[in-house]
């Protein structure tokens, strides 16, 4: 049985994967690593929603607004407070975290479909309060300018920030799924009614997953934040909710980076295909169908299968 | 050991339950019989938590647990199995055998220790005690229905329970799969000292295993009493076999 978190296979390709994303802003242009971080901060925003959605089996139908109350926590903090940003950085995604407690009390109560769309009504409030709140949130112009710390104002500064961010995030996003808490989690998502059979308290343990989830998605927004020193009342509109659950879908919503490969698939449909047409929804919408219809567990579910199926190939023909 | 008292639950004005009443001793194995529909698992539901009654008691070890939640009925040592299969049908046998232990180890709440370090030879040996440790990784829901009703019995064990309710344990088994369950049973029973309340269609198995028998019939106790006292009683062959004088079994 092993102990560690990963096999030595395992690690050497995360290593490699380290050091390559440690060299890009050495040999690709500054558009190219911009675009990087934002997949990257959307990998993270998309994977915190799947904690609950793909772990815990809970409906998190409306995550955007954890991001970007995360966001909007930092700047506000940044830029109203006069505190150091470091501080800032740290309280956007607690705030976060403290409205994810807050809406899970309120919506915990429902399962399902009807937590989903309970959330998204709450959250939908909580966005028309920002768009229209003009002298504290700017309503709907957003804050611009947002001033950052020197060392990661910098295109690469804030590319390194993000990459060293969302790896922390990551690794203790997977050190959670493989706890007794994660297995709960996921024994949760498959049947609510045997885990309280066995003992677990279903809500609580659900509950938790809402404030990590809505921590990490205040997170993402901070890193947002870092890279583009703007927020906006888009952030937290349930469109981009919505894009966050494709994410997960087309990525794999039943495995751990999956959701990081849809944000990834997405980030870069959106802005190459964008330059062609202005309907590059349509080219997403028809992926998406693809996919759903081929690749029912998305991507890198299709590849984990391939690559589980290969072995026992292996032993049958033995 | 348990007992219940004048329990009943309706469902919009059916009465599911109505006035049943079962009394368990320490160490025996207690069947209810009835037709279907007759509301054994509503009553299961009942004792375990997963329904609250709207009327009538429920005593364990003289405690009154009724209306509890499951989750804290699992902590007094009262497990149950279910009649559709309830496993976790992504995670292995092992993981799902696991989690069982893990949270009564209460460990639920553990955020950073890896799982894989935790409980591991508990479950083992569990799972070797209920034949199912050469198939430990095996996915759950890719199981055969046997495998996965063994899977619930070992599920149920993982939290240690003194008092386990079977709902249908042989349900949809075939022959050799049903007498490899009832010798299982048998043997876990004398191996973790537990008392046992179970339902069942099969009269031979009822017949078989259980030292007392609870007749239920359109939700209320018509009788308990012993494998003879329940044969051949009235009341029960008129349930049964619409009121001719032959005795079941």
């Amino acid at each position: 049985m092993a102990t560690g978190i990963l096999n030595i296979k395992g690690r050497i390709w995360w290593i490699v994967a380290l050091v390559v994303l440690c060299l890009v802003p050495f040999v690709l242009p500054r558009f190219y690593v911009y675009l990087l971080s934002i997949i990257l901060l959307f990998g993270l925003f998309a994977m915190s929603n799947n904690f609950p959605l793909g772990f815990g089996g809970i409906y998190q139908l409306h995550h955007a607004v954890f991001y970007g109350v995360g966001a909007y926590g930092t700047a506000l903090v940044i830029t109203k407070s006069g505190l150091s940003p470091w501080i800032a950085f740290i309280v956007g995604p607690l705030i976060a975290a403290f409205l994810g407690l807050v809406m899970g009390i309120i919506c915990i109560r429902l399962s399902k479909l009807y937590f989903g769309m309970l959330q998204i009504s709450l959250g939908s409030l909580v966005w028309a309060v920002v768009y229209r709140w003009y002298s504290f949130t700017g309503g709907d112009d957003g804050i611009h300018g947002i001033s950052v710390p020197d060392i990661i104002s910098s295109y690469k500064g804030a590319y390194y920030f993000t990459l060293i961010v969302t790896g922390i995030s990551l690794y203790v996003l997977y050190r959670l799924l493989k706890s007794p808490y994660g297995s709960v989690l996921q024994g949760i998502r498959d049947n609510p009614v045997r885990s309280s059979m066995i003992g677990v308290n279903v809500k609580k343990h659900q509950l938790l997953a809402l404030v990590i989830a809505g921590f990490f998605a205040g997170v993402a927004g901070t890193l947002f934040v870092v890279v583009d020193n703007t927020v906006f009342p888009d952030m937290m509109f349930w469109t981009l909710s919505l894009e966050a659950v494709i994410m997960c879908l087309l990525g794999g919503w039943l495995t751990f980076l999956g959701p990081m490969l849809g944000a990834a698939l997405i980030v870069i449909i959106r802005t190459f295909v964008s330059t062609y047409t202005l309907y590059w929804a349509l080219v997403l919408g028809i992926i998406f169908t693809l996919v759903i219809f081929f690749l029912p567990n998305g991507v890198l579910g299709w590849i984990e299968d391939a690559v589980k199926r290969k072995p026992n190939l292996a032993e049958a023909k033995e | 050991m348990l007992q219940v008292k004048s329990l009943t639950k309706s469902f919009d004005g059916f009465k599911a339950v109505n006035n049943a009443n079962l009394d368990v001793q320490n160490g025996e194995i207690v069947a209810v019989i009835g037709p279907n529909g007759a509301g054994k698992t509503t009553l299961f539901n009942l004792i375990s938590g997963i329904l609250k009654p709207d009327s009538g008691q429920v005593l364990f070890k003289g405690d009154d647990i009724t209306g509890l939640p499951p989750y804290e009925i699992c902590r007094k040592r009262i497990s149950r199995s279910f009649q559709v299969v309830n496993v976790f049908n992504r995670l292995s046998i092992f993981e799902n055998t696991q989690i069982s232990i893990l949270s009564r180890q209460k460990k639920t709440w553990n955020l950073f220790t890896p799982s894989s370090s935790l409980a591991v030879n508990e479950t083992n040996e569990l799972l070797k005690n209920v034949g199912l440790y050469e198939k430990r990784d095996h996915i759950s829901g890719a199981l055969s229905h046997g495998d996965r009703k063994v899977l619930e019995i070992a599920m149920a064990l993982g939290g240690n329970p003194e008092f386990l309710i079977l709902d249908e344990p042989t349900a949809g088994m075939s022959p050799e799969e049903t007498t490899r369950c009832i010798d299982l049973i048998k043997g876990l029973r004398e191996k973790y000292g537990l008392t046992i309340l179970f339902c069942e269609h099969d009269m031979e198995i009822v017949f078989g295993i259980a030292s007392r028998i609870m007749v239920m019939v359109r939700g209320g106790t018509i009788v308990q009493g012993t494998c003879e006292e329940v044969r051949c009683n009235e009341a029960v062959q008129d349930a049964y076999l619409g009121g001719s004088d032959v005795c079941l079994m």
